[in-house]
């Protein structure tokens, strides 16, 4: 028998189609609007969690979930619900400093993320039949690529994670002068827990833990049923994170 | 009702070959495969075109059609202005036999070497039983009507003809996931088989596969993802991976 | 069905296009159809933004099937005739599904037929002729000559247009309601493509040539067309998907006899050829009254309700039918002008 296909293709002429793509729409648009955005809301970030300042707001008792949980000696002590433990952070350490590689994580091994980056940033591919820049390609087979693996992990960490800013947005209902109080602050922060609820609940690892991973449906009715609780809420997980990335920058 | 459109086609062979221009009628409710028939029967006798069903069925007439992936029997051609020009090229992923035509030996290639499915030691056939909600699951896979418009699409084989030995493309992975989630199937392997020898670490889901795919599967999020996280339960779990070490070292 | 859609056309209470309308989205729910008809929701949906669901589809009669085939011995799927080693399945044998076939057998057909006989009976003849039969060089050099004769042909005709011409003229002379007088104009229409269809010329190269493959099928396309009208013409009644609006009843007579194309020197010949008797025991799971449609009083007398039981000998069933069936089909409003 000759060689396999596969084989032999390499050495088979394909059609000779000038030009990366013969697409005629803008098919450039929606990698450009996700760079833009992206890049944007990663400048509020760091700018907002390296200055330390506007985290608190004591009226009310807002702590903004880029600060959460604040157990650091710089953190007001107000803002600190789970204590103090660590000594006073260097200016432009982010209070989150805890909290934050694993959201980062969680984030960067996202399924949608790495489908959203991989098209904006690394091209790879830019658009659908749109060739790629790059001479070789290995996908998520080595090093570093291979780590996307442990999402699930990142998920484990981020539904801590979503505890503690729950317990936040709980203390968040506080009065001006004590007892219970309600204001614009409570809205952005409910909704912010909620999305990230949803954004956690939706993710894919979430999804094939619950139920996926699973070969009969039908000899595990309970978790089959949250399969599909979480079915549905996993095709609407990009919207989570959109909306979530609104209510955070806040 | 009819208009002349203009129409632009790749024909050549693995020699060469370029875009040429032509003007053809067009009738209302046609289908760039009915403009291209008409193409053939009027002015291009000898133009080379897959073809088979004319209704979305039996996956013969994929092209790209303005670059993207189509079913030329799918493609309306209102979806078009009368002004556009219609650009109709062979799959970009395979090599060419003539015009329109391409060689996907490749992945019937791939195909065999996918472990077929292996029935449970104990069950003798006809006495196969399935819950209908495990049969569902397994339906949308089987829904696949191997147009290879995934395969074609898929930047790991389309930008990258050294990657065709190691990878299996969209339309295996949607094979293996089926075959791993199914009651009845008693391989051991495949989720091994899906990371070692179809190159399921190759895809970096930007689900183009999905985008293009005739029958509405969701390959990327029910198939490949869920396949990932499985390979995940088995080769990534470090807590699995510790325990598996542990217990070695033990026993050794 | 058929029949009553083409009567509803003729008396111009025909839809816009020429068909009828059919609708489901009054008689079940949108899940149920989305679930249950799931082609042709897609199909109506993304070839003519007709959603099935919720509004008519208009449809029309059309031919999507051939009755008719190779006549094959039923046990082995052996091609009967004079070619040998020669085995079929599926549609393009004859004789399965007898004059109209149910929705769904044709996938079964294949599933069974295509391995137990045709897969099997093939796989014996080539076990036990053990020597490969070898082709003789002036056989395969006159092959040759005529398989590139298209190329030769400077002045040929465009074998698209013959096809085009050749359907245009069965399905208006040899359709869905056929009479004598039509069927004749067509057999004589079908004598006169006959020269220029070995006049068709093809044009380009050999490798993957369209017009090449079709003036060299056009030949048997011919054959297939004259065969259909030659047995329709002879076939003096009605049954499944041939009717003849000269002869509208069923005749328990014809049921007996299956109608055999041959082609010799002078063109395609029909003859008659008995249908072996069905045995007893087939025609006991029955009751009689279920039958007096289709069997004549003679044939009844074996039954077990029959009166009189006479001898029989366990024959096989099977054998060939001809005839091409029209009926309804699903047709999406943008193929073909409906």
């Amino acid at each position: 028998m000759s060689a396999p296909a596969a084989v032999r293709d390499i050495a088979r002429r394909r059609a000779t189609i000038a030009g990366r793509t013969l697409r005629t729409d803008r098919w450039w648009l929606q990698p450009l609007i996700t760079v833009v955005g992206l890049v944007a809301w990663v400048l509020y970030a760091v700018i907002r969690t390296a200055t330390q300042k506007y985290y608190w707001v004591p009226q009310y008792h807002y702590l903004t979930p880029f600060a959460s949980p604040c157990i650091s000696a710089s953190c007001i002590p107000e803002a600190s619900h789970l204590g103090q433990w660590l000594p006073a952070f260097p200016p432009l350490v982010p209070f989150a400093i805890i909290t934050l590689p694993f959201l980062l994580g969680f984030r960067l091994t996202c399924y949608y993320y790495r489908k959203a980056y991989y098209r904006s940033f690394w091209l790879s591919p830019p658009a659908c039949a749109v060739s790629e820049p790059h001479k070789k390609y290995s996908g998520e087979t080595r090093f570093p690529l291979i780590f996307q693996n442990v999402h699930r992990y990142f998920f484990y960490a981020a539904g801590i994670i979503a505890l503690l800013n729950t317990y936040d947005s709980i203390v968040a209902f506080h009065g001006k002068t004590g007892g219970f109080g309600f204001g614009l602050g409570n809205v952005i922060l409910l909704a912010n827990v909620v999305l990230l609820w949803a954004y956690t609940a939706s993710c894919h690892s979430c999804r094939s833990l619950v139920g996926g991973r699973l070969k009969h449906f039908s000899k595990h009715p309970v978790r089959y049923w949250m399969w599909r609780q979480v079915s549905k809420l996993n095709e609407k997980h990009i919207w989570h994170w959109r909306g979530r990335r609104w209510a955070r920058s806040r | 009702m009819g208009y002349d459109a203009k129409l632009r086609v790749w024909r050549g062979d693995d020699e060469g070959g370029e875009l040429k221009d032509f003007t053809v009628e067009v009738n209302e409710g046609e289908v760039v495969l009915d403009v291209i028939h008409r193409l053939q029967a009027t002015q291009a006798p000898d133009l080379a075109v897959r073809w088979n069903c004319k209704a979305g069925k039996c996956g013969s007439c994929s092209a790209e059609v303005n670059g993207r992936p189509r079913l030329m029997c799918m493609t309306r051609m209102n979806t078009f202005t009368e002004q556009e020009t219609v650009t109709v090229t062979p799959l970009r992923t395979f090599p060419v036999v003539r015009d329109l035509v391409t060689d996907v030996s490749f992945n019937y290639e791939k195909a065999l070497e996918m472990p077929a499915f292996q029935p449970p030691a104990e069950l003798k056939p006809g006495e196969y039983r399935m819950a209908q909600v495990d049969v569902e699951r397994s339906q949308e896979f089987r829904k696949c009507i191997e147009c290879f418009l995934c395969q074609n699409t898929c930047h790991v084989v389309r930008d990258h003809d050294e990657n065709k030995p190691a990878f299996s493309g969209p339309r295996m992975f949607i094979r293996a996931a089926e075959l791993d989630m199914h009651p009845l199937d008693a391989a051991e392997n495949r989720k091994e088989f899906a990371q070692e020898s179809q190159g399921l670490g190759m895809c970096n889901i930007t689900k183009c596969c999905t985008e293009v795919c005739p029958e509405g599967i969701h390959i990327t999020d029910n198939a490949i993802i869920p396949m990932k996280e499985r390979v995940v339960d088995r080769k990534y779990d470090p807590l699995v991976w510790l325990g598996s070490k542990i217990f070695k070292r033990a026993g050794a | 069905m058929a029949r009553a859609i083409n009567s509803e056309i003729k008396a111009g209470r025909g839809s816009p296009h020429g068909g009828i309308f059919l609708d489901i989205a009054s008689r079940r729910t949108p899940e149920y159809i989305r679930k249950r008809l799931p082609s042709m929701y897609h199909q109506f949906k993304e070839l003519a933004d007709v959603d099935i669901t919720a509004e008519p589809m208009e449809i029309g009669p059309t031919c999507h099937y051939v009755m008719g085939g190779v006549e094959v011995d039923p046990d082995s799927a052996a091609a009967r005739g004079s070619i040998e080693g020669l085995f079929a399945a599926g549609e393009v044998s004859g004789g399965m599904h007898g004059s109209n076939r149910l929705g769904g057998n044709s996938l079964s057909d294949l599933l069974v037929f295509g391995r137990r006989r045709a897969g099997v009976g093939a796989a014996e003849y080539a076990t036990k002729i053990g020597e490969r039969p070898k082709v003789a060089q002036s056989d395969v050099d006159e092959a040759v000559t005529e398989a590139l004769a298209p190329f030769t042909r400077d002045s040929g005709e465009n074998p698209f247009a013959l096809q085009a011409e050749l359907q245009q003229n069965m399905n208006d002379l040899v359709g869905l309601i056929r009479t004598a007088d039509e069927l004749e104009q067509a057999i004589k229409r079908l004598q006169e493509l006959a020269a220029r269809v070995h006049n068709a010329a093809a044009t380009g190269g050999r490798a993957y040539n369209p017009s090449w493959h079709l003036a060299l099928d056009l030949r048997n396309m011919l054959l297939v067309s004259e065969c259909a009208a030659k047995a329709a013409l002879m076939r003096q009644e009605s049954r499944g998907g041939h009717t003849r609006d000269d002869f509208p009843k069923m005749d328990p007579v014809w049921r007996k006899v299956n109608l055999i194309c041959k082609l010799d020197e002078s063109g395609v010949q029909v003859v008659k050829q008995d249908i072996p008797e069905i045995p007893t025991r087939l025609l006991d799971l029955f009751e009689i009254d279920e039958l007096h449609k289709y069997m004549t009083d003679e044939e009844l007398t074996r039954h077990r309700d029959g009166g009189s039981l006479s001898d029989t000998t366990a024959a096989s069933e099977g054998g060939a039918v001809n005839g091409v069936r029209r009926e309804t089909a699903r047709l999406a409003r943008r193929r073909r002008g409906w």
